[in-house]
């Protein structure tokens, strides 16, 4: 992964866009793949996730960069999933303060976001390389690309294969859920369709933006 | 000396043990201070929880009372007092008559422990009811313990009648291949979660073995209510 983020100090609007299309975490980094595909079974279990996993990226990306001067190279993974183990520890006690039945229904993946390697990535690629400022618009974004892919993959899975959006009924009783699509595999089968239409809208962009090029394979 | 390369220089311990011990006890401390202010909101939740979960198994239930068992003996009612385990819920109905007992239960599942809790009825003799509290099972297969709906009709009357003496259950709960059901105290199995619907089986049949010559000889106890 290669980040080529200017030097300059004060945080631009790009940081916070790329994360959410350009530099997309699921569909473009493939990162994350582990919580990506295991809790998008429904609309509100991949909400959850992402923005769980948003909260501990913007937290641990802010103190990682504040920290960033202290903390000597040696030891500096270890900080950071220090940090980044805390601020789980915590989301995982505000989930159940929230609601047991959502903390259950994500299960371990909560705990999981510690190895989650979005968050480390942005934190050494990112965060322990920039101002607060800056590292807090990369979370944002990224978190919120997160969060819009889980979400993506989650709405098509649940609507196929419950019938349903968010536990509200879409069809009348004829239709035959496509019990598949809440099994493991249709989080392969609806990754897949997704990353085909963001690769084509990007190849189709692309191709706009310079008409004698040779689309991008 | 030449050709021997000068020691690169030591790193510097002192930083080192600031950073890692200085982040770690800010950390702590922050855990610390998170846990205590979601404490008591948690375990409300789980109070409600539990009792939404003793409801449910005992569906002709509108209240509870949790009892615990004293001496191996006989049951006293908690009311509000720090508990542990084994414990016993008792479900009673509008006009505040017994009408059966919630009971927690554990074992050893396909990935880990599974923790349930089932409601015996007194009239019925049998389990009319169960509620998987806690499971890791696999996603999509083991975990259909939980909601596969031919699997939890076994549930609906699990025989678990005493023999003439009490002391024992006639026919302890046994797990069968799926669809070889053929009496009522028999658990038809899952196809593709047959581990963990023989474990669902085996802790009913431990914990029925164990509970129901017991309450039924402590009857009285928990008639206190009545």
């Amino acid at each position: 992964m290669v980040d080529s983020f200017p030097h300059e100090e004060t945080p631009s609007t790009d940081e916070f866009i790329k994360g959410l299309w350009r530099e997309n975490p699921v569909f473009v980094q493939v990162l994350g793949m582990c919580p990506a595909l295991a809790v998008s079974n429904t609309a509100r279990n991949a909400l959850a996730m992402g923005l769980a996993t948003l909260f501990v990226l913007l937290m641990s990306n802010v103190v990682i960069s504040s920290l960033r001067r202290f903390v000597p190279k040696e030891v500096r993974i270890a900080t950071y999933i220090l940090v980044i183990a805390t601020f789980v520890t915590i989301v995982d006690y505000v989930l159940q303060a929230i609601s047991l039945d959502l903390h259950k229904a994500l299960g371990a993946f909560i705990s999981l976001i510690v190895v989650n390697c979005l968050i480390l990535g942005r934190a050494e690629a990112f965060a322990s390389k920039n101002t607060a400022g800056k590292s807090a618009m990369d979370a944002l974004g990224m978190g919120l690309g997160f969060t819009a892919a889980l979400l993506s993959l989650g709405a098509v899975r649940e609507i196929l294969g419950s019938g349903a959006l968010f536990g509200l009924p879409l069809f009348h009783d004829g239709f035959q859920p496509w019990v598949v699509m809440i099994l493991p595999s249709g989080g392969f089968f609806a990754l897949a369709g997704w990353l085909l239409l963001f690769n084509a809208l990007q190849e189709r962009r692309a191709r706009l933006a310079s008409p004698a090029a040779e689309p991008m394979r | 000396m030449n050709g021997i390369p000068a020691p690169a220089p030591a790193p510097r311990v002192w930083p080192m043990y600031r950073s890692l011990v200085g982040v770690g006890l800010l950390c702590g401390l922050l855990i610390v201070s998170v846990f205590e202010l979601t404490r008591p909101v948690i375990q409300r939740n789980q109070a409600e929880a539990l009792e939404r979960a003793i409801l449910q198994v005992l569906p002709e239930a509108v209240s509870s009372r949790t009892f615990r068992l004293v001496d191996q003996a006989r049951f006293e009612a908690l009311d509000g007092k720090p508990g542990g385990a084994p414990l016993a819920h008792a479900g009673y109905d509008a006009d505040r008559r017994l009408v059966g007992l919630a009971l927690e239960a554990q074992g050893m599942g396909y990935q880990d422990v599974i923790r349930l809790i089932y409601g015996y009825s007194f009239s019925e003799q049998a389990v009319i009811g169960i509620r998987v509290l806690e499971s890791r099972e696999t996603p999509g297969l083991g975990d259909r313990i939980e909601t596969d709906p031919g699997f939890l009709e076994n549930f609906e009357r699990l025989d678990v009648s005493l023999a003439d003496d009490l002391t024992r259950i006639l026919h302890p709960v046994e797990a069968v291949k799926h669809g070889a059901k053929e009496h009522p105290w028999q658990v038809d199995g899952i196809t593709g979660a047959t581990i963990s619907s023989v474990a669902i089986a085996d802790i009913l049949r431990r914990s029925t073995e164990e509970w129901i010559p017991r309450i039924h000889r402590s009857l009285d106890d928990f008639r206190v209510a009545e």
